[in-house]
């Protein structure tokens, strides 16, 4: 279960939408249109456990998501999804990883106050005599035009994905 | 028995004699002979360490991996609050301001450090930059590194950031940096090999109590840090999976 999130961690206008989290149900999201530019020089890094819980985060993490350290730990990783990303990206993500391989892509993320970032990201599955014990995130600043792209694809593939739901 | 002793080749010169005096202070520590043989190149490192003629190695965060993985390396201790950190650096005069400003089929000055280089490929890729669309001039050292941009053979060099910081301030003053990273958990380690295991709890208690010795201060000065630390064997494990998911390329 993830909490749905406050008005008053947001400032400015913000657009109130339900997202579907697989297996934890839905989650209310306020978004505000506005982007927070990646850090130059910075990677943004993260563990999880098998099912997604983060484990642990570096500073950089803490800083461009918004939320304190103890509000991470212990939280899913889908505290970060935006509504803009399509749900087959994170299938694509899961299934990659769970197979043991390396995934890449460009992410759209939530932060607490509702403004978002790009990233993009690679996930590495953690694996420890011979099994995969977690998974560890890595995110760095991406190139504008690979942001572009994906901004098109992705809406494509979620117009696709509502129409799906009809 | 000697032991070999060796140094991740991208150590900086000014260190060198200090390598030695530690090496001399590592044999009286374990009562055991070393060997110091320092590697001209990362190709002469990599092939001792195939033939498995290294015992103990000071290795970079990139090298760790292979000896850690596939040679059955134990990390022992780290240099104290020395994170491997990089820098991307522009002449003085350059028309470049930030990385995106570096169109394709720019000249990129590195070196054969591959954990350096690889991060600086990394910090390239905003600006659109990658192998395929650079062009790629390897020099021995850093200096020459930034002899290369001050020359205009290429508009763009990758810095290990403290060697950067310690190159003479008429050459930095020339230079301009576009970027520097803040990565934060990238850093070298002291590594043992197979046939120093039964050494290993001692030698890493002595290397964390270095610092407290009479002479060990001095003894850590000449290499460039204030003390060893303890590394816990999951946070090389840590290190190597981050350095797998920045080497990793789909195109490659």
């Amino acid at each position: 279960m993830l909490a749905d999130m406050n008005p008053a961690w947001v400032t400015g206008d913000f657009q109130e939408k339900v997202i579907k989290l697989y297996g934890l149900g839905v989650r209310r999201v306020l978004v505000v249109d506005e982007e927070v530019p990646y850090p130059d020089g910075r990677l943004i890094v993260s563990r999880t456990d098998l099912t997604g819980v983060i484990t642990h985060v570096n500073r950089s993490f803490v800083e461009m998501s918004g939320y304190a350290e103890e509000e991470l730990i212990g939280a899913p990783h889908s505290i970060l999804r935006h509504p803009d990303m399509p749900k087959a990206a994170f299938r694509d993500l899961w299934d990659t990883i769970q197979r043991g391989q390396i995934w890449q892509g460009h992410v759209k993320n939530l932060r607490k106050d509702g403004r978002y970032y790009w990233v993009k990201a690679t996930v590495i599955p953690n694996v420890r005599c011979g099994r995969i014990i977690g998974y560890t995130s890595v995110r760095r600043k991406p190139d504008r035009r690979k942001v572009e792209e994906c901004k098109m694809l992705y809406a494509q593939m979620r117009a696709k994905e509502q129409l799906d739901c009809l | 028995m000697t032991y070999i002793f060796t140094v991740s080749p991208d150590f900086s010169p000014e260190y060198l004699s200090g390598w030695f005096v530690f090496n001399t202070w590592l044999q009286k520590a374990l009562d055991c002979r070393f060997h110091l043989e320092l590697m001209e190149d990362f190709q002469r490192l990599h092939r001792a360490i195939a033939a498995d003629k290294i015992d103990l190695i000071y290795a970079n965060p990139y090298d760790a991996a292979l000896l850690v993985r596939e040679k059955g390396f134990t990390a022992l201790a780290k240099p104290q609050g020395i994170a491997d950190e990089v820098v991307i650096a522009v002449a003085a005069n350059s028309m470049a301001m930030a990385v995106e400003d570096l169109p394709p089929g720019v000249r990129v000055a590195s070196t054969d450090d591959p954990d350096v280089h690889l991060i600086g490929m990394i910090l390239l890729e905003p600006a659109g930059l990658h192998k395929e669309n650079v062009r790629l001039e390897i020099a021995g050292n850093y200096v020459l590194v930034a002899k290369k941009l001050l020359q205009g053979e290429c508009e763009v060099g990758i810095f290990l950031a403290r060697a950067f910081d310690e190159l003479s301030r008429p050459v930095r003053s020339q230079l301009k940096v576009l970027v520097r990273s803040d990565i934060q958990v990238i850093h070298h380690a002291l590594m043992a090999g197979p046939r120093l295991i039964d050494k290993i709890d001692a030698l890493t208690s002595a290397l964390v109590k270095l610092a407290q010795e009479p002479k060990g201060q001095a003894l850590l000065a000449q290499l460039g840090f204030t003390g060893w630390g303890k590394v816990a064997p999951e946070e090389v494990e840590f290190m190597i999976d981050l350095m797998d998911t920045l080497a990793y390329s789909p195109a490659a």
